[in-house]
């Protein structure tokens, strides 16, 4: 009888404690509950996967990632001259294909950026988060991104006479996994849109898929690789007067603090997402391959209101 | 039932507290960062005293810095919590029918990156129409609970923390 009315008392506590936060109880031990809640957390409280790449480009294309709310993010990057021009042409350092940007994040789902390239290629983008990985309450076991892009030409060469001929677009479906705290990889089915091209045998969509991952080395270190796969190959559709081959990069990031520095090895001399995925014409091989880097340095510029320090 | 209840003992709870804490070595940048979740609860009689906070909480101004926290220094998705777990030793010297600040001490185990250690933190408790407002600032050495290498000086290898907790 005795034990019967303590257990009732128990659950009338358990309500109280629960309902008014304020409880009145008997031999309460909170480590215990403590560690009680901590289990049940687990299953109510969605973790979101973050840090699923080090920056917001994988080598040369967009990753999953964005820059955080408020923050600059300022990129330089270069692509040089083939290695195999060796010690008397330092390896290709001689010479560079050089991109300089900047990127925004507007909120925590949305950044844009803005960049050009060597010589008169205007960029700007804007990349939207869909759906973030997720685990607990919520499983979701991919992160998705939009990104959308424009590529503006000032060089009036070739047909490109009109304004409006010079402007091509990228869509891109970013889909990416973070499977482990060393291993990621991202899809990319993207589209190329060509405002104009060269001849009527050509369409002006061309589809292709890019593929990208890292391994984590260290804590600061990451092997990253990006392939891009052209499903759109028309037989006479050329870049400077030979044929497209699939890009492919490999190089590392390396963070401190807040740089990131990715440095790379890949047979495409260009970043902008038209270029490096269609008009890459040499093929990986030491006659091509190129070194290259991107370094990233943020700046916050408008701190998030919740945060007050 | 509940004037029996309320004899023995009282809970003292709040999912509201705030932790806020400041990393900065020498670098440029200030490494600070606040959690507004801090989950507290402590009996009156025993001074039985648990603090616990989501890491993933902790909101920096920067956020490229808050994914370095979470990724290269407190592991979070392998430790997604920190803990406080003890006693407040003088619990006895507290008055909670009567406003006023009383010093105190507690002593127990933090448990941060799933590594725990003794500690004792001086603070205070203010009662103010009968309801308890925990303040306290401990000094956190860094290198008993974070994983991996930090980068020399730009960090200081003690962290100021605040806590500011008020009980319902």
């Amino acid at each position: 009888m005795k034990i019967v009315f303590k257990k009732q008392l128990l659950v009338l506590c358990l309500v109280i404690m629960a309902t008014c936060k304020m409880a009145i109880a008997q031999d309460v031990d909170l480590f215990k509950s403590l560690d009680e809640q901590d289990k049940k957390d687990k299953a109510n409280q969605t973790d979101y996967t973050t840090a699923i790449f080090k920056t917001t480009r994988m080598i040369n294309g967009q990753s999953i990632e964005n820059v955080g709310s408020g923050v600059l993010d300022v990129k330089i990057s270069h692509r040089f001259t083939p290695i195999n021009a060796g010690a008397k042409g330092l390896w290709g350092l001689d010479g560079a294909n050089m991109r300089m940007g900047v990127d925004y994040g507007i909120n925590s789902k949305l950044m844009v950026g803005v960049g050009r390239t060597k010589f008169g290629l205007f960029d700007g983008f804007a990349k939207y988060k869909l759906i973030r990985q997720s685990t607990g309450k919520v499983t979701m076991p991919v992160s998705v991104a939009l990104s959308a892009g424009v590529i503006w030409s000032t060089d009036k060469t070739g047909t490109y006479n009109n304004y409006t001929d010079r402007f091509n677009y990228s869509i891109q479906a970013i889909i990416a996994r973070k499977f482990n705290d060393y291993v990621s990889l991202q899809v990319v089915p993207t589209v190329i849109h060509y405002n104009s091209v060269e001849k009527s045998s050509i369409p002006n969509n061309f589809y292709s898929v890019g593929l990208g991952g890292r391994l984590r080395l260290t804590k600061r270190v990451n092997l990253t690789a990006e392939y891009y796969y052209r499903i759109t190959k028309p037989d006479d559709f050329t870049y400077a007067g030979s044929k497209p081959v699939n890009c492919l990069s490999v190089g590392f990031d390396i963070e401190t603090g807040g740089h990131v520095f990715q440095f790379h090895f890949s047979n495409s001399p260009d970043m902008n997402d038209r270029s490096f995925i269609n008009e890459t014409v040499s093929k990986w091989n030491v006659d091509a391959v190129r070194f290259g880097f991107n370094i990233a340095r943020v700046f916050v510029v408008n701190k998030p209101k919740e945060v007050k320090l | 039932m509940f004037s029996l209840g309320a004899m023995s003992q009282k809970v003292y709870a709040t999912k509201t507290g705030q932790i806020s804490f400041d990393a900065t070595g020498t670098c440029a940048e200030a490494i600070k960062a606040t959690n507004n979740q801090v989950d507290s609860k402590f009996v009156d009689k025993s001074g039985q005293i648990v603090f616990s906070v989501l890491i993933k909480g902790f909101k920096f101004a920067n956020a490229l810095m808050e994914d370095h926290f979470n990724e290269n220094y407190m592991e979070s998705t392998k430790f997604p919590k920190a803990d406080f777990k003890g006693f407040i030793t003088n619990i006895a010297s507290v008055n909670f029918a009567k406003d006023g600040i009383y010093e105190v001490s507690a002593k127990g185990t933090l448990t941060i990156g799933g590594k725990g250690k003794e500690i004792t933190v001086p603070g205070t408790i203010t009662v103010e129409n009968g309801k308890p407002t925990i303040k306290a600032n401990l000094s956190i050495p860094l290198t008993d609970f974070i994983h991996g290498s930090y980068i020399g000086s730009q960090i200081s290898s003690n962290a100021k923390a605040t806590i500011v907790c008020k009980y319902e």
